[in-house]
């Protein structure tokens, strides 16, 4: 129980940390309110020649893209998170100091990203979409249910985010500099998460595959949740499934890592 | 003044470009990491015509020879003054101090900040395109309408650069909020990639009076396809866009003297 | 020299007459709400600095120390009063002032964080229009006045604060400036570090004149450099005159911290010296500045169990708190500022 309190507590810090930036919220609640108007105009002509495509219809496309704006700085789609905390630390050699910490190494990270995620979301993410919601017509369900599974495939969807990212952070101990990295988590996020174009819209065998990529479980599954497009067990069961296997493989590289360390002396 | 500044910034760019090639890998990749990240958004545009033949009535050529012109402009005006977003961080670490002691204009010195030929990707792909576009748009070709090309790349270029320096101003009031300036240059290109029929009049209008991006592609544009601007315009617009440029650099400039005049008179 | 130099070398060279600086400043009273209210950084202080004097300028933080430098070098536009340096009026011509005035920021640096010191040179040779064998005669002397030669090369990013600071103070002196205003110059740096470079900036102001401004938190820095101090507090100059004058009116006191064995009486120690405070086997002992300690550290060795000592410096913001606060027969000896 006393970790719980711990983790905790790393959380309501990263909450904080982001909460004190008022002007640059603000600056971002705008942003992503512009992005999403480009968007959503794109996508009404886009469903406007198509409709139905894959498988929504333009209200759904709509909700897509409000809910797009709101998850792009709550799940760190482009980078930004704990990530880059994690790299300059790593960078630095302030890691080491991380490491003599009576705490687990990913899950204080964890802790600390969700509360990011947290704020992030309320702070920023939710004016655009009510934005959106007030002047577009969405596809919002009624039942409370798919709210309640709409809350949970969102904190599924923090994980899994993290979990990328920590992968990718870990790799700095190895290449001493995270420019390279982020910029491909920045290209894979922005792509393969269905930031540009919902993950149900691209075509043929290469949808298929972004399909099954980690990156679906961030945008596409929780707005597949929200407005029952999917069944959602097997939506739980893929976030699920992808957060333990990349979870598990930031253990196993971080144990390498951290081997590397001691051996090297920081 | 203006020829300090390009001697000033000619120094610092070599200086970093110099830098820079010492590193010849890393120069490689980030080059290709650029190239690819800014393509991006055409690949957007490419796999929704997988599905579609036409988006809001204009054909992929079309669209593409919208997206070439918006992003080489942009990439121009990303060349020259490439670091205009890190001005906010400046102010609170205070190095901004340090750019005011020396002998040179500060927006060139910010301009030819940590310059690296990296910044070339989005010019580079854009120009890709937009060569694709004008072999395969279907268009009259006369020699006023060849001519608008280069004076559309070059106004927008312009016009954009004058939506960065305003911008950079605005950082200067309002340090913490400069992601505000995003919604300008980012969206402002991510808007004239697609074709004015997509958007809502009073989206377009905004674009058109308010912002002029619309002199960038979209005015010009319509005039090289004999398509109606959404929005009533009187013919001669197609050609203003230099006019416009111009009227957007000098307030831009203004407003830059007068947001640094502020600082001076405030501090950080 | 040109047609602008003749202003300049007419005393005094830095010239100040009721300069002030207000700033606006919005506080948070509520949660949203938010209240301006005008803070007087810099209240009307009026000063001259001549030709080749080396001041130093010092007062507690928040005084209005750096607001003052960020005048002097048209960083900051004054609200109010006359400021001229070399004739010019910098906020107006702060380019053309650039040339001829060198700034070292303690806390930040002038150079390019991630390039070689070497390049940040060669760029400012060019930016300052600087001949080339004036430059190459300035950088070669420099580089081995201030042991930088084996440096060229690194990343500024990788310097230590003290070979920073020294990379930076070659950085402010390449172009000739007939002033150079340092803001905590030795701030952060070792003991030996604050040597080379107090010893450089006396040569620099012997052998060349150059006029040198000083802030400094180090009343080191002062008793090496500066025949001349300036104090100001609450934005106001409380002090101009000599160190002598400074030290009579605050007597300045060094503090022996001594860790004893086991807890003890207080020490029974030589006047001047004295026993100021005992916390548990701690105890701190005050004497005068200008004594050495080594004698009452002897005395104490002798008599006491002693396990571990350290000593502190007098700070400055205590030496002018005294100066301040306490009797002001002194202030006679400097030029007192109502």
């Amino acid at each position: 129980m006393g970790s719980a309190r711990l983790y905790l507590a790393v959380a309501v810090g990263g909450f904080r940390r982001y909460a004190s930036y008022r002007a640059a919220t603000a600056a971002g609640v705008f942003t992503n309110t512009v992005f999403g108007l480009i968007l959503v105009y794109t996508y009404l002509a886009l469903w406007e020649e198509r409709p139905g495509l894959g498988g929504y219809d333009q209200a759904q496309a709509v909700t897509y893209v409000w809910l797009g704006q709101c998850l792009y700085a709550t799940l760190a789609i482009q980078g930004g998170g704990a990530e880059k905390d994690l790299m300059d630390r790593i960078r630095t050699g302030e890691i080491a100091v991380d490491l003599y910490r009576p705490a687990d190494l990913q899950l204080w990270w964890l802790a600390g990203d969700v509360g990011r995620a947290l704020f992030q979301m309320v702070g920023r993410g939710v004016v655009p979409f009510l934005v959106g919601w007030l002047f577009f017509p969405m596809a919002l369900p009624g039942e409370a249910g798919l709210w309640a599974a709409f809350a949970v495939t969102l904190l599924l969807a923090a994980v899994v985010s993290f979990a990328i990212r920590y992968l990718a952070a870990l790799s700095v101990f190895w290449l001493m500099d995270g420019m390279g990295v982020s910029q491909v988590l920045m290209i894979l996020g922005v792509f393969c998460s269905g930031m540009v174009l919902p993950l149900n819209a691209f075509p043929g065998a290469f949808g298929d595959v972004v399909r099954w990529l980690p990156w679906a479980a961030q945008i596409q599954v929780p707005a597949d949740v929200l407005m029952g497009e999917t069944a959602v067990p097997g939506a739980f069961a893929f976030q699920a499934g992808w957060a333990v296997v990349l979870l598990g493989l930031g253990r196993l590289v971080q144990s390498a890592a951290t081997r590397r360390v001691v051996v090297q002396g920081g | 003044m203006l020829v300090e500044g390009v001697r000033a910034y000619g120094l610092i760019a070599g200086m970093w470009l110099r830098a820079g090639m010492t590193y010849r890998a890393s120069f490689a990749a980030t080059l290709v990491g650029n190239l690819v990240m800014t393509g991006l958004d055409f690949v957007a545009i490419l796999l929704m015509f997988s599905q579609v033949d036409s988006l809001g009535g204009w054909s992929l050529p079309e669209v593409a020879l919208l997206y070439g012109l918006s992003v080489t402009s942009f990439g121009i005006a990303d060349l020259v003054l490439g670091s205009m977003d890190v001005l906010g961080a400046r102010m609170r670490d205070g190095s901004f101090d340090t750019l005011l002691v020396r002998p040179a204009p500060v927006l060139a010195q910010v301009g030819a900040d940590r310059f690296a030929p990296r910044r070339l990707g989005r010019i580079v792909q854009g120009a890709v395109v937009l060569g694709w576009a004008l072999v395969s748009v279907d268009v009259d070709w006369s020699v006023p309408k060849v001519l608008l090309v280069p004076v559309m790349v070059v106004s927008g270029a312009a016009i954009f650069s004058a939506v960065f320096v305003a911008g950079a101003a605005f950082q200067i009031f309002a340090q913490d909020a400069a992601e505000v300036q995003n919604a300008f240059t980012y969206g402002g290109t991510t808007l004239l990639q697609y074709p004015p029929s997509v958007f809502g009049k009073d989206l377009v209008r905004g674009a058109t009076f308010l912002v002029p991006l619309a002199f960038v592609n979209w005015v010009p544009v319509c005039h090289l396809l004999g398509r109606p601007y959404p929005v009533g315009l009187p013919p001669w617009v197609s050609f203003a866009s230099p006019l416009v440029a111009v009227a957007c650099c000098v307030p831009a400039g203004l407003a830059w003297r007068a947001a640094l005049r502020a600082y001076r008179s405030t501090g950080s | 020299m040109d047609t602008n130099g003749r202003v300049g070398a007419v005393d005094p060279f830095i010239e100040l007459d009721g300069v002030e600086k207000v700033f606006e400043v919005r506080r948070k009273t509520g949660f949203m709400r938010r209240e301006r209210h005008r803070v007087r950084a810099v209240d009307s202080i009026s000063f001259a600095v001549a030709r080749g004097e080396m001041v130093g300028y010092i007062g507690p933080n928040g005084a209005g120390k750096s607001t003052t430098i960020k005048m002097l070098t048209g960083i900051l536009t004054p609200s109010a009063g006359r400021l001229r340096v070399a004739g010019i009026e910098p906020s107006r011509e702060r380019t053309r002032l650039a040339h001829r005035i060198g700034v070292v920021f303690g806390q930040r640096t002038t150079l390019w964080w991630d390039l070689p010191l070497i390049d940040s040179y060669r760029l400012m040779h060019r930016m300052y229009r600087i001949p080339d064998a004036r430059y190459r005669e300035n950088l070669d002397r420099l580089v081995e006045l201030l042991e930088l030669g084996s440096l060229l090369d690194v990343p500024v990013r990788q310097l230590s604060l003290g070979q920073r600071m020294r990379g930076d103070i070659v950085a402010a002196l390449l172009h000739d400036p007939e002033v150079l205003y340092l803001d905590e110059p030795t701030i952060g740096l070792d003991v030996v570090s604050k040597a080379k470079v107090r010893e450089f900036l006396r040569q620099l102001n012997a052998e060349r004149a150059t006029t040198v401004l000083l802030t400094t938190h180090d009343l080191q820095d002062i008793e090496q450099l500066c025949s001349r101090v300036m104090v100001i507090d609450h934005g106001r100059l409380v002090y101009d005159g000599a160190l002598a004058g400074l030290h009579e009116s605050g007597e300045s006191e060094r503090t022996l911290v001594v860790d004893l064995a086991r807890e003890l009486p207080p020490i029974d120690a030589p006047p001047p010296a004295r026993v100021v405070r005992v916390e548990g086997p701690r105890q701190w002992l005050a004497f005068p500045a200008s004594e050495s300690a080594a004698g009452l550290v002897a005395r104490i060795a002798a008599e006491y169990p002693l396990v571990d000592l350290s000593v502190r410096e007098p700070d400055i913001e205590a030496v002018i708190a005294k100066m301040l606060h306490g009797d002001s027969h002194g202030k006679e000896v400097g030029r007192p500022v109502p």
